[in-house]
């Protein structure tokens, strides 16, 4: 029986709870008041407040906003969000408290002592006019020409305060030049606000450091270090900060014109593979509530926008699994039967965002990273190669769109590096919220579509590439193969139902250890690997889950110093809180909430799978016999399947 | 210089180590309340009582404490720290120790505005006079288990800096923008550690009280501006310079010891401080009526009210840190407007909306600069206005 | 900049990390003696800050772009600022203003050609009973006047020329 043991490795906090704990990055300017309650059921614990007339307890230093929240009494409010701590600086969310002459930020304001709020008087009411009325004076609005036109928050305020005139006027044209520089990001500062959540984001909750505020006074804007276009600094690509701007001052490099123009022209053949995060998510773009997958309506979707085959990117999740599986098992073989030295932990490849981060900041550290390309660069040289060749169409004249979570993966599609099929892999990345629009340009609606199957001869899918929209997906996904594959047992021997729940959940970095009982008959697919695999036995593999870059950087600084995580095997990051189902691509707004659902969704499309093991999935094991003929990590999949990274490290020249 | 009423002036009449003397003969606990007893409040502007600063930070169970002088002096038309730091350094070094000794700090931070740089040199030297006197560092001369040093750093160029939180952040290393408020300093302040931020002038006053007494401080000034206090003064006056005062002289006393009878009207406290009207300066000084940090700019008949006012507002437009939006933004339509005024195109309804709007900055903003930036501007408004409309080609 | 000029700021600036402490708390300390030095903060200096207290470079250069006294635009040798508020203004600001662009050839906000003056507006230098007042570097003007002025600048030119010949003997 194998053993499964959960530890906390690190004193990392969950980057989903938000406010109390957010690292501590962000300046003190830029955070409320955490009030150390102690002994939690000790006297005194609670505080009575008083809103607008109804009272209520709640813990010593609580702000005022999540106790209205707590009430169902709405306090408007622009800079502050649930997943970034409260800087108290737009100033919207101000109330009256009695007894105070000057007005109170409720965001930032922690309750000590009984107090009566009021948060609509007049003062109030007049104050929160005139902040709105100052942020349109320097806010470009182009409503109509907007991306996030009726999804900005700033459009809604102006709504609800009845604003309807420029009482202290507005920009008569832009003032800034909008940086398009990035792939993946997209940044227009006369849109900006500067409510700095894009700040407290990139530094704080990410732990990037892209964005800070630059200059004082009158002139301050957000900026990049010495105010160099995006695509030449640091960024990640996460597109995190583009999920939390309130305006359309940050959003994604929008390619659909260049994918309905690739649909409009009749000598290209234009593929699109869906990943699973988005399909949990884009119902919420169709006002549906988060956590309402719409996988099989969208394939009907997807057809009648025009695109002339669907496939899912699931299958080549799994082929992820299958060839970062055997780089694991060989990268285990070099340095405990070898012994030679060999990069070990290694880390998982599949997330964009991740791999520039590690880039960037732990170049050390490259040789660690799974050399397997990510689901998507896999499936983009597959389809112009062994698609192609099946389909009998030439590979110049196929076009591949990637539907993401992510605004990272544009910017993975487009390195250098990812042209193995002779071709650009894979042409263009879509995210979510981008199909969303295609979707509703062609006048479909999406909810009521019929749900179709996608096409072969990659239709068939499996649980486990389902779950790599999740945190923890991709070791679930691993372990689910490896434990079978290795042990020659039935993973649910172990898990029941195959559900590893240790490595799942909104922790920010879990940890597990998995005791190889024994070792069974290796599969075919596996036996040219290594001819002896008694080696494995009574192994413990160690392995951990990250997700969100400011969790990866504990890890990282974890395994530097030598602690417990420097012993792990196999660990999967993710570069976006939450997983994909929390990426940069995803529906707006976002929220730890919004971001639970979307992964209760996935595992529910996960059980629901009749095959949930990626080495059973029968199109898979057909390419390895049609096309792959070696065998996973062999030289022809090493041409299509695998890549290398740069060692970009921190300085810019 | 610094003139004052009396000859000599207070910090004259005290000998070196007097104040610090007499402290270390009383317990934390009595040097807290013969502040408190002086009834001094802060002299930075704002007039917190110093004594209850300093009990609140001593009250916070912490190990450590810092004690921080403020001379970030940046507004304008003060400069009353400058001179008591060129001429009286001891006095403020000794007030810090006394701070140090009453609230439990072992480190006092100078927060030396950049543009004073030129006196370092001999302020560094002052400090190091002090240590070999045994009067800074390890076991102080008179104490039994008390070592207190004083370190000066420098501020860059920031006038939001003289923000308590603001300053606090930029010691850190941060940029100098104010801090959410609670918690106050003297309970989470540089470090996260309790910290007394006291402006020099405070500092300085302190000694005095401690070598002459609460009772002293007490009975001069009025009932709840007590003591005495240093004036800057400049502008349209046949002496400008520091002057000493008690608390709760007229602006007309003051005007005729400075040579200023024939004025249009008086800025007190500052930028941030109120014009106030010729017709209405039998108006006290102190923190009843009209308080100030001690900037007093006098302005004669020919100044254009409009200019003062725009060059104000061209300053916090300036010196805003950009955090918040009612001061980043706020300032500069106020500005805007002014320049409306300027060519002729400011409605008066406009002009009111902007009133208005100064009532919002002086209600929503963030920290002190940001309420109080409004401030001329709306005085002059209120009481130049026919001066300030009608304007064109 | 050359790669030696490069290591030789990179020693200094690791000097000064190793002299302050390896705390953010020194940042601006340690910013001040780059600018005191090179008369900037350039890009390869704030790197190599950020990357000695482990911070971001962007919070480095947010922190330089804050404080008017931090740059990272390379100052001349001599910085003059000129005090722009109330009491200096009415002290009549705008004549030395104007004789220091003529002098200078330069107008507010630049550097002269051969790198020797930037000239830049302050606010208040808390010296507004003797306006109006400039600071040149670390030294404080008063009661200026147009004539003044030029002796000013004149004295910072021969300064300039022997702290240059000084400083070549130094290296000699």
């Amino acid at each position: 029986m194998a053993e499964t043991k959960k530890t906390k490795a690190t004193k990392a906090a969950s980057t989903t709870g938000g406010v109390d704990t957010a690292s501590n990055r962000a300046p003190k300017s830029q955070k409320a008041h955490v009030v150390n309650v102690g002994d939690e059921g000790g006297i005194g614990g609670k505080v009575s407040v008083t809103i607008d007339g109804k009272e209520i307890k709640v813990p010593l230093g609580t702000t005022i906003l999540k106790a209205a929240e707590q009430m169902g009494i709405k306090i408007p409010t622009l800079c502050a969000h649930q997943d970034l701590c409260a800087a108290g600086l737009c100033r919207v969310c101000v109330v009256e408290v009695e007894g105070q002459y000057r007005l109170q930020a409720s965001c930032a304001y922690p309750v000590t002592s009984p107090i009566k709020v009021h948060t609509h008087t007049r003062k109030v009411r007049k104050a929160r006019r005139h902040i709105i009325d100052l942020m349109l004076r320097n806010h470009y609005g182009e409503c109509y020409a907007c991306v996030r036109n009726n999804n900005c928050e700033l459009q809604t305020l102006a709504k609800e305060y009845g604003v309807d005139f420029f009482r202290f006027g507005r920009p008569a044209e832009p003032m800034f030049d909008i940086d398009s520089s990035s792939h993946s990001v997209i940044r227009d500062m006369n849109k900006c606000v500067l409510c700095r959540r894009c700040v407290r984001t990139c530094i704080d909750l990410q732990e990037v450091g892209v964005l800070e505020a630059i200059n004082k006074g009158e002139d301050t804007e957000i900026g990049t270090f010495a105010d160099k276009p995006l695509a030449d600094v640091v960024c990640i690509n996460c597109g995190q900060c583009i999920n939390r701007c309130p305006t359309g001052a940050l959003r994604a490099n929008d390619p659909t014109d260049d994918v309905w123009n690739a649909i409009d022209d009749p000598t290209k053949h234009v593929v699109i593979q869906t990943a699973p995060a988005p399909r949990a998510a884009i119902g919420e773009c169709f006002g549906l509530p988060a956590g309402n997958p719409l996988t099989f309506e969208m394939n009907t979707a997807l057809r009648q926008c025009g695109f002339d085959k669907v496939f899912d990117t699931n299958f080549t999740a799994d082929l992820t699994i299958i060839e970062e599986g055997t780089e694991l098992i060989q990268r285990l073989y070099t340095a405990l039967v070898a012994k030679k030295p060999v990069a070990l932990p290694q880390f998982t490849s599949c997330s964009p965002g991740w791999v520039k981060y590690l880039e960037h900041f732990y170049p050390e550290y490259v040789p660690n990273l799974s050399s397997a390309k990510s689901p998507q660069q896999m499936f983009g040289a597959v389809i112009k190669t062994y698609y192609a060749q099946k389909a009998g169409i030439d590979p110049k004249d196929i076009v591949t769109v990637a539907l993401m979570p992510c605004s990272a993966k544009k910017y993975e599609c487009n390195r250098p590096e990812m042209t193995d099929s002779g071709f650009k892999d894979v042409d263009y990345g879509l995210t979510t919220r981008e199909l969303a629009k295609m979707i509703k340009e062609a006048g479909i609606d999406l909810p009521a579509c019929d749900k179709s199957d996608f096409d072969d001869p990659f239709g068939t899918a499996t649980g486990s590439g389902v779950i790599f929209g999740a945190t923890g997906g991709v070791m679930e996904a691993a372990l689910r193969t490896v434990i079978e594959l290795v042990c020659g047992i039935k993973v649910e021997d172990i898990f029941e139902h195959a559900d590893i729940i240790p490595v799942r959940g909104m922790e920010g970095v879990k940890y597990a250890e998995i005791k190889i009982p024994k070792v069974g008959p290796v599969p075919p697919i596996l036996s040219g690997l290594i001819k002896d695999w008694k080696w494995l036995d009574g192994v413990t593999v160690k392995v951990a889950v990250a997700h969100g870059t400011a969790n990866a950087k504990k890890v990282m600084e974890n395994i530097k110093a030598g602690g417990q995580l420097a012993g792990c095997h196999f660990i999967e990051f993710m570069g976006c809180p939450g997983g994909c189902i929390g990426g940069g691509g995803q529906p707006i707004p976002t929220s730890p909430a919004i971001r639970e659902a979307r992964a209760r969704a996935i595992y529910a499309e996960d059980s629901a799978y009749p095959v949930r093991k990626s080495h059973e999935n029968p199109a898979v094991l057909e390419l390895y016999t049609n096309f792959f003929t070696e065998g996973p990590c062999s030289h022809k999949s090493h041409k299509l399947l695998h890549t290398h990274y740069t060692k970009r490290g921190k300085y810019i020249a | 210089m610094i003139k004052s009423y009396h000859e000599p002036l207070t910090f004259d009449q005290i000998k070196a180590g007097e104040g610090l003397k007499a402290a270390l003969k009383m317990t934390r606990s009595e040097v807290i309340k013969a502040i408190s007893d002086s009834g001094m409040r802060g002299r930075g502007g704002a007039g917190f009582p110093t004594g209850v600063k300093w009990n609140l930070c001593a009250a916070a169970a912490a190990p450590e404490k810092f004690v921080v002088c403020n001379a970030d002096e940046g507004e304008p038309g003060t400069f009353k720290d400058r001179v008591l730091l060129a001429e009286y350094s001891d006095k403020v070094f000794e007030g810090m120790t006394i701070a140090g000794y009453a609230i439990g700090a072992k480190e006092g931070i100078i927060y030396l505005r950049a543009e004073y740089m030129y006196l370092r040199a001999e302020l560094e030297a002052a400090l190091a006079k002090r240590r070999e006197d045994k009067l800074l560092g390890d076991k102080i001369k008179g104490a039994k288990e008390f070592s207190f040093d004083i370190r000066i750093q420098m501020g860059s160029g920031a006038y939001v800096c003289g923000e308590e939180t603001a300053l606090i952040e930029s010691l850190e290393g941060h940029r100098g923008e104010p801090r959410n408020r609670p918690p106050f300093p003297v309970d989470t302040g540089f470090k996260g550690c309790p910290t007394s931020v006291n402006n020099v002038e405070t500092f300085a006053w302190a000694t005095c009280i401690l070598a002459k007494g609460p009772k002293w401080f007490k009975e001069l000034g009025t009932e709840k501006s007590a003591g005495l206090k240093l004036f800057s003064v400049s502008g349209d006056c046949d002496q400008p310079g520091i002057y000493e005062f008690p608390m709760g002289i007229t602006v007309a006393d003051l005007l005729v010891a400075v040579g200023g009878e024939g004025a249009k009207a008086v800025q007190i406290g500052g930028a941030s401080g109120h014009c106030v009207p010729y017709w209405e300066f039998d108006r006290k000084i102190c923190f009843e009526d009209v308080a100030t940090g001690g900037s007093i700019i006098v302005f004669d008949f020919d100044r254009d009210m409009l200019e003062v006012a725009m060059n104000f507002m061209e300053f916090f437009c300036e010196e805003s840190c950009g955090q918040c939006t009612p001061c980043r933004d706020g300032n500069s339509a106020i500005l805007e407007g002014l320049e409306m005024l300027e060519e002729g195109v400011c409605s008066q309804s406009y002009l009111k909306e902007l009133c208005e709007l100064g009532e919002t900055m002086q209600l929503a903003s963030k920290c002190g600069l940001g309420q109080s930036s409004p401030n001329a501007f709306l005085s002059i408004v209120k009481n130049f206005k026919d001066e300030l409309l009608g304007r064109g080609e | 900049m050359l790669v030696s000029e490069q290591d030789v700021l990179k020693q200094d600036i690791a000097a000064w990390v190793k002299h302050y402490g390896k705390d953010r708390c020194y940042l601006i300390p340690i910013l001040q003696e780059i600018h005191r030095k090179y008369h900037q903060c350039s890009e390869f200096a704030m790197q190599v800050v950020a990357d000695e207290l482990d911070i971001h470079p962007v919070e480095v250069y947010s922190v330089v772009s804050f404080y008017s006294f931090l740059s990272h635009d390379t100052h001349g040798k001599y910085v003059v600022r000129l005090c722009r508020t109330i009491s200096c203004d009415m002290a009549g600001k705008d004549q030395i203003a104007n004789q220091l662009v003529s002098d200078l050839g330069v107008d507010f906000g630049e550097t002269t050609p051969d790198g020797k003056f930037t000239l830049e507006w302050t606010n208040c230098l808390g010296a507004c009973d003797q306006g109006p007042a400039m600071l040149v570097n670390e030294t404080l003007y008063v009661g200026l006047t147009p004539e003044k002025v030029h002796e000013i600048l004149e004295t910072c030119r021969r300064t300039f020329g022997v702290y240059a010949l000084q400083n070549k003997e130094g290296h000699a």
